[in-house]
């Protein structure tokens, strides 16, 4: 049997990225959370970020020796909550 | 990584149009090419931007480019050896007034004219493309099976580091300032993090081309407007092509993973380097996708941002060199398809760059264009 390890941990469940994609991309040359953001899609999903982010950014810090304020940090965009297309076309009505 | 202080080419930005220049630069042979960004990498326009891809186009230059780009972004994955996201449902066009659709037909027959097998199509068609399309007022469709749409992070990134692994040096949070220009000749940048010394730059700097041309003396009429999009929560397949109307001012997309990325050029055209967001931009999306796609209705929209699209006067890019200072070259004014161009663009700014001919003539895309009076009349665009 496969051993389970810490690379198979989902660490974004809304984009359903690991944390050993992470890891892999970090081992490519990105450090930029932005940039880790972008390529994996961890942060994009429904919550943004609120659970993923600050796992990336902690991995990030430990694999590269940075400190974690020294990390530049993704932005939060509107909405802060997903909304329905019918509410929102019906507000326009 | 050390910082370089000479160069042989210095690319300045890393949206998809500078790591596509910088890639096909290096590809070539030229050795010592350095990208410097400000930000990181598609923190521009690339990173906001809807990044669909077509040949249907109303002049022969914008086919061109179009099927050009096409052609590359089809081998692009194998070329670069990384994913780009590459979806290709094609792109349905969509007329709500007989002179749209007119239009819509000359353009068809140019596009097949060019050997781009573009069509016009019916509405029972359009449906079986697209079964829950609402196609009320609707008067005429054509649709390209080629077209389609791209990832633009994974693309971008995927040039940058196919770049890297033939030398090209990226440096990141790295500002040009100025660029030094002497007996009409470019000799170097001064950046944020100190100068470097090299006889060619070329200006992909988006959002920001008309102050960077401004640094070496050049004045360019671009400039930048505010464009909204939004995404929804994926799910399962419905649409596979983008969905596209000039006159319903509207392109919506279902990526492969399911979300729906759409957009609507914006009321006034003001100039500005504002991306914020609107509700008012929300509310008139969500209508305008609900009543295209009623069963939409039920999907969440999780996120809405904006981007700038880099204008010119005719919203024809400029590709070229200028007469006036050698070794200053620019691939700037894209407007809302410099995504869709960045292909070809990298190989005809690198050929132009290192005196080879080139795949296309560029001559009408210079900036002298709107002296003389030479715009390009577009009649597609959104
Ligand atoms: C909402 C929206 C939807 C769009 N949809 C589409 C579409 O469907 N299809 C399509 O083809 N196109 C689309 N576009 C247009 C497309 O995004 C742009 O044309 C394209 O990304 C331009 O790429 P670029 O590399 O020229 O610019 P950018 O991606 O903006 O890159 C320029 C880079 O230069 C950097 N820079 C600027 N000044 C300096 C300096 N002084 N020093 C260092 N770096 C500097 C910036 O930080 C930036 O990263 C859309 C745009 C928006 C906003
Ligand atoms: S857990 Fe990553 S975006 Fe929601």
């Amino acid at each position: 049997m496969e051993k389970f390890t810490d690379d198979d941990v989902i660490v974004c469940r809304c984009e359903d990225v690991t944390l050993g994609q992470i890891r892999e991309v970090i081992r490519r040359g990105y450090t930029d959370p932005e940039e880790i953001k972008r390529i994996t899609r961890a942060g994009m999903g429904p919550c943004q970020g609120k659970t993923c982010r600050d796992i990336i950014i902690r991995e990030v810090a430990r694999i590269t020796g940075k400190r974690i304020d020294e990390i530049p940090v993704p932005t939060y965009r509107p909405p802060s909550k997903p909304i329905k297309v019918g509410l929102l076309a019906e507000e326009s009505d | 990584m050390d910082f370089k202080r000479t160069a042989d080419v210095v690319v300045i930005g890393g949206g998809v149009v500078g790591c596509s220049v910088a890639y096909n630069l290096a590809k070539r042979g030229c050795k010592n090419v350095v990208v410097l960004e400000k930000s990181y990498i598609t923190s521009g326009s690339t990173g906001r931007c809807g990044a669909g891809i077509r040949a249907q186009w109303g002049t022969e230059m914008n086919c061109k480019f179009g099927i050009a780009s096409i052609e590359i972004f089809e081998h692009l994955e194998e070329e670069l050896g990384l994913p780009i996201g590459l979806h290709q449902g094609g792109y349905l066009v969509i007329a709500y007034k007989e002179s749209e659709f007119d239009q819509l037909k000359k353009n068809v027959a140019l596009q097949n004219s060019l050997g781009i097998k573009s069509k016009v199509i019916s509405a029972d068609e359009a449906k079986e493309i697209v079964p829950i399309l609402n196609v009320d007022g609707a008067v005429g469709f054509t649709f390209h099976d080629r077209d389609g749409h791209g990832d633009p992070f994974l693309t971008t990134f995927a040039y940058a580091e196919a770049a890297r692994r033939l030398g090209v040096e990226i440096f990141t949070y790295t500002e040009v300032k100025d660029i030094i220009v002497e007996g009409g000749k470019v000799k170097g940048v001064i950046t944020d993090r100190g100068g470097i010394s090299t006889p060619v730059v070329v200006n992909c700097a988006g959002p920001w081309s008309k102050e960077v041309a401004a640094m070496a003396g050049i004045s360019i009429p671009t400039y930048s407007e505010r464009h909204e999009a939004l995404i929804t929560e994926p799910v399962n397949r419905i649409s596979e092509p983008m969905l596209i109307s000039f006159t319903g001012n509207f392109y919506i997309q279902q990526r492969p993973h399911g979300s729906f990325i759409m957009g609507y050029g914006p009321e006034e055209h003001e100039e500005t380097h504002r991306v914020n967001s609107t509700w008012v931009f929300l509310e008139e999306m969500a209508r305008k996708l609900s009543n295209l796609l009623p069963p939409t209705r039920d999907l969440r929209v999780v996120r809405q941002w904006a981007g700038s699209y880099n204008m010119t006067p005719d919203a024809q890019p400029i590709v070229g060199g200028v007469e006036e200072i050698e070794g200053y070259y620019m691939a700037v004014g894209f407007s809302g398809h410099g995504f869709m161009f960045s292909p070809i663009t990298g190989v005809l700014m690198s050929q132009l760059v290192l005196s080879e001919e080139l795949d296309l003539p560029i001559d009408m895309l210079s900036y002298k264009r709107f002296e003389r009076g030479e715009l390009i009349v577009e009649p597609a665009v959104v």
